[in-house]
């Protein structure tokens, strides 16, 4: 404050005497200060439009500039999906990019060494690029059994969904065309199962709808959700729809600040969802409350499935099971007379394969004849086999399984009946609570038959909302940094007997449906990436793509680790060492690798492992053994770089660039894109033609400023692909499968239509309808509400006019309405395809569902979903309680690993399982983000949640004696933590067949490092996945607790062991 | 000028902080790790120097409208409240009133702020205020509050806590607008069963002459640690100054007549 003497006329006195304010209270007292004072938002030099970078709600900023520094970062209040509302971590964005924990300049650890050195940027790039020529060399595979491979097991990568879609579309690029299959990111472990169970059932793996169209819902139920604190800005939907007189329902484990605004809470045993659902099933279908005229138009229920196919019965165990592998054969859940492939989920495997030969089918791709029987009495009709599977799923058994009474029950059944139907509609609104599960994908997939029987999908206020949970996670899934898919959902390769494009294409590529023109989106694709070097006499460089062997996720990654053939890893954004399950495998395999390099904000716990990590201190491992070499990147904030993020309604919103990286802070744009220059440049002269893929690669992106920034905007441009002539394409159904079309992501096409950054449109809410069409982009087409052609009837007319949302109009012949039409503009409704027609014109002008090969919305999924085509309930793979519902307790394909530290628990039958006898789950909290790495190094955040806790019953504290805000130790067979406790009557006892069973909530955010610090509660998860999406299974779990806090140094290993041999773990416990 | 103030909604607050972060950005606020407190979600205590907005969390086994909780427990009925607390912005402010220095002042929008560059540090504000808001930042020694983002009405901006907040918990106007709106709000949920709203600090006729930032809660004030009945501290100092200045002309008068009886 500089001082000034203020002239006589400025003495309050003064100013008391002569002016209005006599008393001195008001005016008259008005400071220099007041005075003078003006709103950082008034004097900015200029406002820059971004997104923000946690959540995928994506609420969109204003970044406020003034010299060049940022000095303000609020919501803009023109977004429609927003409205200019930010949540905790949202607010906390200037402090999180401009505060000072971030790091500025490159770290490196030499092996062995017990500290950082500081390197310059330039050297360590070299060095990685070095690395990464050597070691993908010796990771080489380039056959096995004569299939061709091509591919290199050396490098792996992980991260991606807190990073733009140019940047994880570059990493992609970059690392397949080196041979890399070991790609994945943060949508592995949130997501993936919620892409299997929404794209087998209606031919997208995405959301179906968006936050802001739960204001029309009649009836939301969050269940899996815990929306107002994972995505309070969504929230105000169902704020506003309350208000409107809707209904809200949480179903939930855990009582959390989303049940606080429900209309109706119900606890349930955390796993047993499915019992749940399957049960609302059993209700709609034995009191026929279905809306009948939908679910026989739009749905799969009058097909006639094949005779092979067993249900699974009181065994639980689906026809095509081999029990040596712990897989099923897929091939008798096929309809009768023909085969469809699906959208997603399990796609160019042998099962497809294989069906190249079978000619019964009429070979591969849905041809043939699918046959209905529209009085539903078929006995292998769906309807029948749904019926038959979820006979045994009554209100009686969803009491024993879940602990959800009787009466509790029959209100929710009655609620959702109730507010379906023509004049009505529910949403569904899941989030990671359902995917995270051994079975999660059919999670999803008995979500999805409940909104197909009642006719929600496709409707203003229904739908399957999917909650993700990072900035751009569902981009990342879109143009994925995943190992089984290519950008736009085109299954990655596996290694066949043959090899050529037209082989693939013809596995993969239903007769029927826009997944018809798959060889459209896949040459284009191979254009994108290879350019003038992909050609038709070389099958446009197919062959350079690497092959997959079976599961190649993050959890086989950390295996292939422990087993000391993965040499290279990069973290882009992701922190294992917390964040995934079963940390200690996570830190266990990284001390095996060469070397390391991690591109984050701050020092996060992947980063540090190896000097200050839990098995340093249990003296497990010792630094000066473990010989990783690691490189910290600092990275560069949204706010330092442009880009498109794509949120958790399919939309992509470009930030601008508001202020310069400091320093080594680069983006990965930057970082991928000189990484690949460097490794051209040491490949330049090589012979090999393995190393064709990665010269012939298009690399060629203009660069500006001092650091060479590549141009985002020509990255986004690929994306969207360009014909022959280089104009830009306006959408997908421009593409060409004969080279003349370059599309890098074929959904997105369409994104820069017309030549105009499309995902920059910023059209103020004000102006136009609630879907907010012209806000942004979303994919498919600018659609903002998927199979939307299901909202009017078979004839093309709204099933209510309340519920209107396109409609065909006649006299302009063509879909019109509120958004765009999910359809072809066109089609009529009463189109029949002529004989032979193929793709989609082989779908008729009343099949909504374009993407699968029949047109309709699966309730029984003939392919895709790796562990049957129904859901079927199972017991979590570590439960307190035995399967009451079928005789298999837990998922019988699930996906397991055996390592010594990675034991699961006994039976709830066998000996030993007494020693876990509660149910623990987790979730997260609205104070923090994911893993930490953005929320904990934030002090405006870290102060709300400073420490890891558990949420325990007051039953169980006194069962325990447990003291609310003293400590507890958590136990399982994979370690121990301690947390401190809150007794809260929010945890509730859950009477399950008979007996209480008590559960245990622990939010999963905390690490040892940042300002906010506590045990990660993934050091108690295991390694067991959902077979088809890979995800693992973090939200049910049995544990032991006990007063106090856990043992330091070796004795905390010594406590996990002493629990093992009491529960008689051994390398066969929990396999069966 | 008009009188502007906030409207704290707290039927549809979800306790997400967002407007203690908003407001520590928008005005720097200092940040305050306290630590866990174990007292249901807050972790930050209370209003205070270095927090100017606070949300209360308060978990009762008690019903709230017709919501259903299914808890299994004898009555099964629970509840969470969650309130974001503020700086009342008083008709009636004592803190105004004690201010020797004249660094607390109301502005233009009927608002009550400390101005840092007069401010002191003397305290007479700190145990005049009712509601206990204001509070000496120790390392720096001055008294800091909420200013109801002076700054960015003076802009025609809405302060940061009311433009974050994500269900509109928080609403900003002018204070009739607000009153009306709070009114007709407190009359929806006792048609939807809602029985236990009612308004807080609304009324120009309680003990600090109407806040002008007040709330809607769904019980009585002290279950959200407010002042049931809050009364302004110096609203009995015209009354002293009458004692005052009758006590002096009694004195006055006494001495006149000593000095009269003496010269008898």
């Amino acid at each position: 404050m500089n001082l000034r003497v203020p002239s006589p006329g400025e003495l309050p006195l003064v100013r008391q005497l002569r002016g209005a304010d006599r008393l001195g209270r008001g005016a008259a007292a008005e400071s220099r200060w007041s005075k003078e004072l003006r709103a950082r938002t008034a004097t900015a030099d200029r406002t820059v439009k971004s997104v923000c970078p946690y959540c995928a709600v994506g609420c969109a900023q204003n970044i406020f500039v003034k010299d060049g520094e940022i000095v303000q970062i609020e919501g803009d209040p023109d977004a429609p999906h927003s409205r200019g509302r930010l949540c905790p971590k949202g607010s906390a964005t200037r402090q999180l990019t401009t505060g000072s924990s971030r790091e500025r300049h490159v770290l490196h650890r030499r092996p062995g060494a017990s500290d950082w050195e500081r390197l310059d940027l330039e050297t360590a790039m070299d060095m990685i690029a070095d690395r990464v020529v050597r070691d993908r060399r010796r990771g080489w595979e380039e056959e096995e059994d004569g299939d061709l491979l091509h591919r290199t097991m050396g490098i792996a990568a992980l991260g991606g969904a807190t990073l733009d879609n140019e940047e994880n579309y570059l990493i992609k690029k970059l690392l397949t065309a080196l041979g890399v299959i070991q790609i994945e990111n943060q949508a592995r472990v949130c997501h993936s199962s919620t892409v299997v169970g929404l794209g087998t059932s209606f031919g997208r793996g995405a959301s179906s709808t968006l936050p802001g169209d739960l204001q029309n819902s009649d009836l939301i139920v969050l269940e899996g959700s815990n929306m107002a604190e994972a995505h309070p800005v969504a929230y105000q939907w169902v704020v506003e729809a309350k208000a409107r007189g809707a209904t809200v329902i949480h179903v939930d484990p855990h009582y959390s600040r989303t049940s606080a605004l429900a209309d109706e809470f119900v606890p349930l045993r955390a796993g047993t969802d499915i019992a749940f659902l399957g049960g609302i099933i059993n209700h709609v279908l034995t009191t026929e409350s279905d809306f009948r005229e939908y679910v026989l138009a739009y749905t799969n229920a009058s097909t006639i499935v094949g005779e092979r196919f067993e249900d699974a019965g009181a065994e639980g165990l689906f026809s095509g099971y081999e029990e040596a592998t712990m897989s099923y054969d897929p091939r008798s859940w096929q309809y009768e007379g023909a085969f469809v492939g699906a959208a997603a989920g399990q796609r160019d495997q042998e099962g497809n394969v294989d069906r190249l030969q079978e000619d019964e089918l009429g070979g591969p791709g849905g041809r043939g004849e699918i046959r209905r029987d529209e009085t539903l009495r078929h006995p292998r009709c769906v309807w029948q086999i749904l019926r038959r599977h979820y006979a045994a799923y009554t209100p009686e058994m969803v009491e024993r399984v879940c602990g959800v009474p009787q009466d509790v029950f029959a209100k929710v059944c009655r609620l959702f009946v109730e507010n379906s139907g023509r004049e009505r509609t529910t949403a569904f609104v899941h989030g990671v609570g359902w995917t995270q599960h051994t079975i999660g994908s059919q999670y999803i997939r008995a979500a999805s038959i409940l909104q197909l029987l009642l006719g929600n999908m496709g409707r203003p206020g229904g739908g399957v909302m999917a909650m993700r949970g990072h900035a751009s996670i569902q981009g990342s899934s879109d143009i994925p940094t995943l190992f089984d898919t290519l950008p736009g959902y085109i299954p990655m390769p596996h290694a066949h007997g043959h090899d050529d494009l037209a082989d693939f294409i013809a596995a993969d590529s239903p007769a029927r449906g826009f997944w018809g023109n798959m060889d459209d989106y896949v040459v284009s694709l191979l254009k994108a990436w290879w350019g003038r070097a992909a050609t038709a006499e070389n099958d446009y460089c197919f062959e350079y793509l690497p092959r997959l062997t079976g599961s190649h996720s993050t959890y086989d990654t950390t295996m292939a680790m422990v087993e000391g053939k993965v040499k290279g890893f990069f973290l882009f954004g992701q922190n294992p060492a917390v964040g995934s399950a079963n940390t200690r495998m996570q830190r266990l395999g990284m001390s095996k690798l060469d070397w390391l390099v991690v591109r984050d904000f701050s020092l996060i716990e992947s980063a540090t492992w190896w000097k200050d990590g839990p098995e340093i201190e249990s003296g497990e491992m010792r630094t000066a053994d473990i010989d990783t070499e690691v490189f910290f990147l600092p990275a560069a904030a949204h706010t330092e770089k442009e880009g498109t993020f794509t949120n958790t309604q399919r939309m992509l919103q470009w930030h601008h660039k508001a202020v310069d990286p400091r320093d080594d802070q680069r983006s990965d744009l930057w970082f991928t894109y000189h990484l690949g220059r460097k490794v051209r440049e040491r490949l330049a002269d090589s012979g090999d033609r393995n190393d064709r893929p990665i010269l012939d690669l298009t690399w060629d992106y203009p660069t500006e400023g001092e650091i060479e920034e590549p141009l985002a905007d020509a990255v986004l441009a690929e994306i969207n692909g360009w014909n022959a002539d280089g104009e830009m394409l306006s959408a997908y159904t421009e593409l060409k499968a004969d080279g003349s079309t370059s599309c890098g992501c074929w959904i997105y096409c369409g994104c820069y239509a017309e030549g105009v950054n499309q995902t920059a449109r910023r059209k103020p809410a004000s102006e136009q309808n609630w879907t907010g069409g012209e806000w942004a982009w979303a994919w498919p087409a600018n659609r903002r509400i998927l199979y939307n052609r299901a909202s009017a009837d078979p004839s093309g007319k709204p099933w209510s006019e309340r519920k209107k949302l396109v409609w065909w109009d006649e006299g302009k012949g063509e879909w019109v309405g509120h958004d765009t039409p999910d359809f072809e503009a066109g089609k009529p409704p009463d189109y029949v395809p002529p004989e032979g027609a193929t793709g989609p014109d082989a779908l008729r002008g009343d099949e909504p569902f374009i993407m699968q090969a029949d047109g309709r919305g699966w309730l029984f999924a003939p392919a895709g979903v790796a562990d049957g085509p129904l859901p079927t309930h199972y017991e979590p793979q570590d439960s307190p309680v035995r399967n009451l519902l079928h005789e298999h307790q837990r998922d019988p394909a699930r996906q397991l690993y055996e390592h010594e530290w990675n034991r699961y628990h006994p039976d709830p039958d066998e000996p030993g399982a007494e020693v876990f006898p509660f149910a623990a789950t987790t979730y997260r909290l609205t104070e923090h983000f994911t893993a930490g790495g953005m929320s904990r190094w934030t002090p405006y955040l870290a102060e709300l949640q400073p420490e890891f806790f558990c949420e325990v019953s007051p039953e169980l504290a006194a069962e325990r004696g447990l003291e609310h805000a003293g400590w507890a130790t958590i136990v399982g067979a994979r370690g121990a933590v301690e947390a401190r406790v809150m007794v809260t009557e929010r945890m509730t006892p859950l009477w399950v067949d008979g007996r209480v069973v008590h559960q245990i909530g622990m939010p999963y955010h905390w690490g040892p490092n940042g300002l906010a610090r506590g045990d990660s509660m993934n050091e108690l998860s295991s390694m067991a996945l959902d077979p088809s999406s890979h995800i693992q299974e973090v939200k049910a779990l049995s544990v032991d607790i006990r007063p106090g806090r856990r043992p330091r140094g070796p004795g905390r290993t010594v406590l996990v062991e002493e629990y093992r041999r009491r529960a008689g773990i051994t390398a066969a416990t929990g396999m069966g | 000028m008009e009188r502007f103030g906030f409207f704290t909604d707290t039927s549809v607050c979800i306790g997400c902080k967002a407007c203690e972060v908003a407001c520590k950005e928008w005005n720097e606020v200092p940040d305050d790790l306290v630590g866990w407190a174990g007292s249901s979600h807050d972790n930050s205590v209370g209003l205070g120097a270095d927090r100017w907005r606070h949300v209360a969390f308060v978990e009762q086994p008690v019903p709230l409208g017709d919501q259903q909780a299914n808890f299994r427990r004898e009555g099964g009925d629970f509840r969470w409240l969650m309130e974001s607390d503020v700086c009342k912005h008083c008709t009636e402010a004592a803190c105004l009133d004690d201010c020797p220095t004249g660094a607390i002042f109301r502005t233009e929008f009927g608002t009550v702020v400390v101005q840092p560059d007069i401010c002191n540090g003397c305290g007479y504000c700190v145990p005049a205020c009712p509601y206990g808001v204001l509070d000496k930042r120790e390392e720096d020694g001055r008294i800091f509050k909420c200013t109801l983002c002076y700054d960015r009405l003076g802009e025609g901006q809405e302060p940061a806590c009311a433009k974050a907040c994500p269900t509109d918990s928080i609403q900003f106007g002018p204070l009739e607008e607000l009153r009306g709106r709070a009114g007709a709000r407190v009359q929806e949920l006792h048609e939807r069963g809602v029985e236990e709203a009612r308004l807080y600090g609304e009324d120009p006729g309680d003990g600090v002459g109407g806040a002008g930032a007040f709330f809607l809660l769904l019980d009585e004030p002290e279950v959200y640690g407010l002042p049931p009945d809050p009364v302004v501290t110096t609203r009995d100092l015209p009354g002293t100054w009458k004692h005052v200045g009758l006590a002096a002309g009694a004195l006055l008068a006494g001495a006149v007549a000593c000095f009269a009886g003496a010269r008898r």
